[in-house]
């Protein structure tokens, strides 16, 4: 813990603790209203049909049934229209059709009618006497089957960009575009040493533990008021506002608890139908999602297809690198492969490089953003690379790195120049970790390392403070807490004041009642809505020092204020004692803050994995995992840890065991968290953390955001663990049992062995 | 003068040079600056006077929330890159 600080750094206890341990936080599943409807969503068997005919007459006249909705029920989307909903702009025409289809379904999943009724199983019963008449077609479910001639068109209308050229030809690629370094080919003419791979990475999901739900009363002043589980209470405002063609003040949205988002909870799914079929009712109209809803409704992380090449010198420079990313974007644009073509060679100082991207659409739900989108697909190649690497010039591995780290002033591929990062102090404190010069402990067993980027992002927050008489605050924000923000972003208005933590009483309030705010998503909320709380703070302390040198007679600018002491010319006063005080003096003090930070800090995160690997089965035991990331600042060390030991064992689970398990007609066949099986407490070992703080300069506590690049490093350190223990090279997530076993069959058969 | 860094499938409308210099204390008049000089290169990064969805703008090493309203100081390095998300990169002008 920094000496220069009292609170940040700390380890306070969070402050909706208590509601959390005993039950009483209040989730989307715990909401009622009265009058309460139940809704259900009818979504299609098919990966791919065209709808001829829907006929909700038998579900209408279903004893209970108070509504029925289908996309008919919507205001036509103007066909170019662009909406900025979350993390950017997006057609408006694809987030309604994704909402409810129109004319094509995409997916099986795809939502297609939705029903209101007087409770859940009667909705649900109603739903299934809706007739819809299908024409199935051909379905696409990979991208390089998606990009080839004479693939099944998703939509005729989509026609591949170029960087902003619109192409004529019509394609499932909705964007190429190519991020061009010095002079890859002649790069790799000199390089004496060259590595190379094709990777496939399968659809993962986020796999919150909470389903999406959403309840809406569309009011009889015509006012939506929305309850809801997401990561942006503005966007869902706004989306709302958006599909059903309401300004944006008709609709207020409040937050309620979040079970998990992970990125999953940023897009609209539920929220505009319920607000449909409470207009229809009048009456509210809750909305849950079953398990396989959101395995098959909502957005996964696309499944990906990379070829990647590194050239170096015998020394251990790296001379060349090239990538080709082909990512599944599911029913509509929007793959995450601008942002893995961005950090597939972040970690790395190269001086010619070329990667190209592809967004293809497939016939799958539409990908949402997971922890470091992108960027974990990507890294699983690259890193896999670098320890081959490192074996073929008879490098240690973390040295290989070292020599050719990013630093300050490297420049990316995509373009711009690092600041400050923590690069190589990251791979420094991996070298020295008592993990990485442990004995392996047994048979079988072998250690692989990895490292990993995400650059965070800034974004719009709000945020006021009110001070209580009795030297309290109330902090009130709309970044919803996924991960203990509120604690983390009240820690820093409580340093500012100099109050403690507890002292600082932090809500997180609907859209009506704070200024707009951007999602808790892209490691941002510490980051930019405690750089509000900390702005917030500086205005009261303005202000507070205007009525201390009222009391005191004196000239504001004689006050000074040092961790919540107030003097001026031999007067002193506490923080509480003013506070007691205020009333005497003009009312009430508020601060206020509205940022919108530049300054982002991009986040270098290392994984040591140590697994063994049955010979006879081909499964993999993770035996020891260490975690090292680098946080900038870390204002609560717990959460920090907390978010690297979840991305961490997200990454596990992304490596060995999970995948959307589809079958040639683009079903899911494991939509249950039964058979989509995530790692739990019982899988694995006690994750070992290790921070690393290399300041941001930007921000005022140094702060990057922690909540990504820990999953990007886990697959390709266990991909390489996998091959210290068993001898065979993964190229392909997940490596289950079947495909470790099937690699060791392939090499224990194949001539060289 | 800013330093813009072209991507690298519109070198075609440069000539093939990966960086030039351009005019303009906002990515907006360093974009119709580059309009002057390279023909068709502002309409493949402007579209009704937003950046194209597909399309974020970083000065100086970040991207830009606000897009064609960025400040651009003397010495500044621009780039365009593709925007995340299908064109999802935050609001922008």
């Amino acid at each position: 813990m920094s000496t220069q600080y009292t609170v940040v750094g700390t380890r306070p206890v969070r402050h909706d603790g208590a509601d959390k341990v005993t039950g009483r936080a209040i989730y989307g599943g715990d909401f009622t209203a009265a009058g309460l409807l139940h809704g259900f969503i009818l979504r299609s068997p098919h990966a791919h049909a065209a709808i001829k005919r829907i006929d909700v007459s038998k579900a209408t006249a279903y004893p209970g049934v108070k509504a029925v909705v289908t996309a008919d029920d919507m205001p036509p989307a103007p066909g170019d229209k662009i909406v900025d909903l979350g993390e950017g702009e997006t057609p408006l025409s694809y987030v309604r059709g994704n909402v409810l289809a129109s004319g094509k379904v995409l997916y099986k999943g795809h939502a297609v009618a939705a029903v209101a009724a007087v409770n859940p199983h009667v909705a649900e019963e109603a739903a299934r006497l809706i007739e819809i008449d299908y024409e199935v077609l051909p379905c696409t479910l990979t991208a390089p089957d998606a990009m080839r001639d004479g693939a099944p068109i998703l939509h005729a209308d989509l026609r591949m960009k170029e960087l902003g050229q619109k192409t004529d030809r019509v394609s499932n690629i909705s964007d190429h575009f190519r991020h061009v370094m010095g002079d890859a080919e002649k790069g790799f003419a000199e390089a004496e040493v060259v590595v190379e791979g094709e990777f496939n990475t399968s659809t993962v999901h986020q796999g919150y533990i909470e389903p999406h739900n959403a309840t809406a009363l569309w009011n009889n002043d015509g006012r939506i008021h929305v309850w809801c589980s997401t990561q942006g209470s503005f966007v869902v405002r706004d989306a709302t506002a958006c599909v059903l063609d309401q300004p944006v003040s008709q609709v207020k949205v409040t937050p309620l608890e979040i079970g998990g988002g992970f990125g999953g909870k940023i897009p609209v799914y539920l929220e505009p139908v319920a607000a449909l079929l409470s207009k229809k009712t009048g009456r509210p109209v809750r909305i849950l999602m079953s398990r396989q809803d959101v395995f098959e409704g909502t957005g996964p992380t696309p499944g990906s297809h990379l070829k990647v090449k590194i050239g170096a010198r015998r020394d251990g420079k790296i001379v060349a690198a090239q990538a080709w990313l082909a990512y599944e974007a599911g029913a509509y644009p929007g793959a995450m492969v601008g942002p893995g073509a961005m950090c597939v060679f972040a970690a790395y100082d190269i001086a010619n490089v070329v990667i190209d991207g592809y967004d293809v659409v497939v016939n799958k739900p539409s990908t949402a953003a997971y922890r470091a989108p992108g960027a974990t697909n990507a890294a699983f190649a690259t890193e896999t690379l670098m320890d081959e690497l490192a074996a073929k010039l008879g490098m240690d591995p973390i040295e290989l790195r070292l020599a050719n780290a990013a630093k300050e002033g490297t420049r990316r591929a995509d373009g711009p120049k690092f600041r400050k990062i923590g690069c190589v102090e990251v791979l420094q404190a991996m070298k020295n970790h008592p993990h990485y010069s442990a004995p392996l402990g047994g048979p079988n067993r072998g250690r692989g390392v990895a490292i990993g980027f995400w650059f965070n992002v800034g974004l719009p927050s709000s945020c006021t403070i009110s001070v209580n008489a009795d030297g309290t605050v109330n902090l009130v924000e709309g970044s919803t807490d996924i991960g203990g923000t509120r604690t983390s972003v009240a820690m820093q208005a409580a340093e500012v004041l100099g109050l403690r933590a507890e002292e600082v009483l932090p809500t997180v309030v609907d859209t009506d009642s704070v200024g707009f705010t951007g999602v808790t998503g892209g490691s941002r909320t510490t980051f930019a809505t405690g750089w509000a709380a900390h702005d917030a703070a500086q205005d009261v302390v303005r202000q507070m020092k205007e009525r201390a040198a009222k009391l005191w007679e004196a000239a504001p600018e004689s006050v000074t204020c040092e961790r919540g002491v107030y003097q001026s010319n031999g007067h002193s006063a506490t923080f509480r004692e003013l506070a007691a005080r205020i009333g005497e003096t003009s009312g009430p003090v508020v601060g206020r803050a509205a940022v919108n930070p530049r300054g982002v800090g991009g986040s270098f995160a290392g994984a040591i994995a140590d697994v063994e690997v049955d010979p006879e089965t081909g499964k993999t035991t993770v035996v020891r995992f260490t975690s090292v990331q680098d946080a900038g600042r870390a204002i609560h060390p717990s959460y920090v840890e907390g978010q690297m030991q979840g991305g961490s064992v997200q990454g596990i689970g992304w490596a060995l065991n999970e995948e959307y398990f589809m079958n040639g007609s683009g079903a899911m066949v494991n939509s249950s968290l039964l058979d989509y099986r995530m790692p739990t407490a019982l899988d694995l070992p006690m994750i070992d953390t290790q921070i690393v703080e290399v300041p941001n300069p930007a921000h005022p506590f140094g702060v990057r955001g922690v909540g990504e690049a820990n999953i990007v490093p886990p697959p390709a350190a266990l991909a390489n663990a996998i091959h210290a223990a068993a001898g065979v090279r993964m190229r392909r997530l997940p490596m289950n049992p079947p495909a470790v076993m099937e690699a060791i069959w392939r090499k224990s058969t194949s001539p060289d062995s | 003068m800013a330093q813009v860094y072209i991507p690298g499938l519109l070198r075609e409308l440069t000539g093939g040079r990966e960086t030039v210099e351009a005019e303009g204390s906002t990515v907006r008049q360093v974009v119709e600056s580059l309009g002057r000089v390279y023909p068709g290169l502002a309409e493949r990064l402007v579209e009704q006077g937003r950046l194209r969805p597909n399309i974020s703008v970083a000065v100086d090493g970040e991207i830009s929330s606000i897009g064609l309203l960025e400040e651009v100081a003397a010495g500044s390095e621009v780039h365009f890159i593709t925007a995340i998300k299908g064109g999802r990169c935050a609001r922008r002008s």
